[in-house]
């Protein structure tokens, strides 16, 4: 068994919050979105190799490249993204994408949230700062998000 | 990450998530998933390869005119890790036979570190206690720890045990970048780093002194992935 298989058989049946109904916004065209890349790699642009932000968020400039991972697991390959942030966070495939006129524009700033968190219930990301995320994104125009783990 | 679907939806903004662990895309229902059955820390698949990144995000974002939701398909290419070909590099040469190997060790890697991170595009992931000069320090409190120190009375506050070694492991990580002069594939420098290092060896030997110890799970728990097999 890989690695890999060996971390997914832990966490694959971990609890997850019951959501009843799965919603659904219809998105504009493509070539007409904003997308906006939302991560839960727990990247930061502050220099802080930490996450002291629970279920919370922070900000990433769509120019910032030098980007640290402080998401807490030891169970992942942290080689590639070391290499080419873009394996986790392909800002600079999305600004391809917007001159090929694939997607409409790449948003000005993205965010990052930390994964693997304990609590299944995702009480502050879902009521609090879920949404304030979602203003934040909706205030850039964005249409669309491009969720990544890592 | 699929919590955070269900929120942006609700505020009226269309999203599409890469699903790399698939029971939970399965249990959290999210409006448009596309699984990919890539290593873990790698879901657009292969570093520097920007047609397969761009292939991944072109599969995903087909996804988003589906309003059948909740849609969760799997991308056509399967990658898997790595972590039983360790990666075979040469180890540079060490200096100072008075200092313990471990330490020795970590010194002689610094030029390699150094050079991948001069390279375009690399990031470094040594960021939680001090940066690369911090590094021989930390590996010195892990061998008090080794030769018989408690762990918390080696030079570290027990609860930064992880974080140290989280450093440790991507300082080494990233100089074997360059030792090896390619991004290796998933795991490959984490199993060379673990089973082929002086001081890898040596956090796994820490690992398995701290759990035989009943030592507080927060002091071992992130010194070795679980996926390497036991010193």
């Amino acid at each position: 068994m890989s690695s890999d298989a060996i971390v997914r058989r832990g966490v694959d049946d971990i609890d997850a919050f019951d959501f009843e109904s799965t919603p659904c916004t219809v998105a504009p065209p493509l070539a007409q979105a904003r997308v906006a890349i939302v991560t839960t790699a727990g990247l930061r642009d502050d220099g802080v190799g930490s996450w002291s932000d629970g279920q919370g968020f922070v900000v990433l400039d769509g120019a910032a490249r030098s980007l640290t991972l402080a998401h807490v697991s030891p169970n992942f390959d942290r080689v590639g993204v070391a290499a080419d942030l873009n394996v986790v966070y392909p800002v600079d495939r999305l600004a391809e994408m917007a001159a090929a006129g694939t997607i409409g524009s790449v948003a000005p700033r993205h965010l990052s949230f930390m994964g693997a968190q304990l609590d299944h219930t995702m009480t502050t990301m879902r009521l609090d700062t879920g949404p304030a995320a979602a203003k934040l994104l909706r205030d850039d125009g964005v249409d669309v998000v491009l969720l990544t783990p890592v | 990450m699929c919590a955070l679907a269900h929120v942006f939806e609700e505020a009226g903004i269309a999203t599409v998530g890469i699903s790399i662990v698939r029971g939970q895309a399965v249990k959290s229902h999210p409006p448009r998933m596309l699984h990919c059955d890539f290593p873990l820390g790698r879901p657009l698949g292969r570093p520097n390869d920007p047609v397969f990144q761009t292939r991944v995000l072109d599969a995903a974002f087909a996804l988003l005119p589906r309003t059948d939701v909740p849609v969760l398909e799997d991308f056509d290419v399967s990658i898997t890790d790595d972590a039983d070909a360790p990666l075979t590099c040469q180890l540079p040469p060490r200096h100072d036979p008075s200092l313990p190997a471990a330490v020795d060790e970590a010194i002689a890697m610094r030029p390699a570190y150094n050079r991948q991170l001069g390279r375009d595009g690399a990031t470094t992931n040594v960021v939680r206690m001090g940066g690369p000069d911090r590094v021989p320090d930390l590996v010195a409190a892990f061998v008090r720890i080794a030769d018989g120190a408690l762990w918390d009375d080696a030079g570290l506050d027990p609860k930064k045990l992880g974080a140290a070694a989280l450093d440790i492991r991507a300082y080494y990580e990233e100089a074997a970048i360059a030792l090896a002069d390619h991004i290796p594939a998933a795991r490959q420098a984490e199993s060379w780093f673990f089973r082929s290092t002086e001081t890898g060896k040596l956090l796994r030997a820490v690992q398995k002194i701290i759990r035989d110890a009943d030592g507080p799970r927060e002091a071992w728990f992130r010194l070795v992935p679980v996926g390497q097999p036991p010193p």
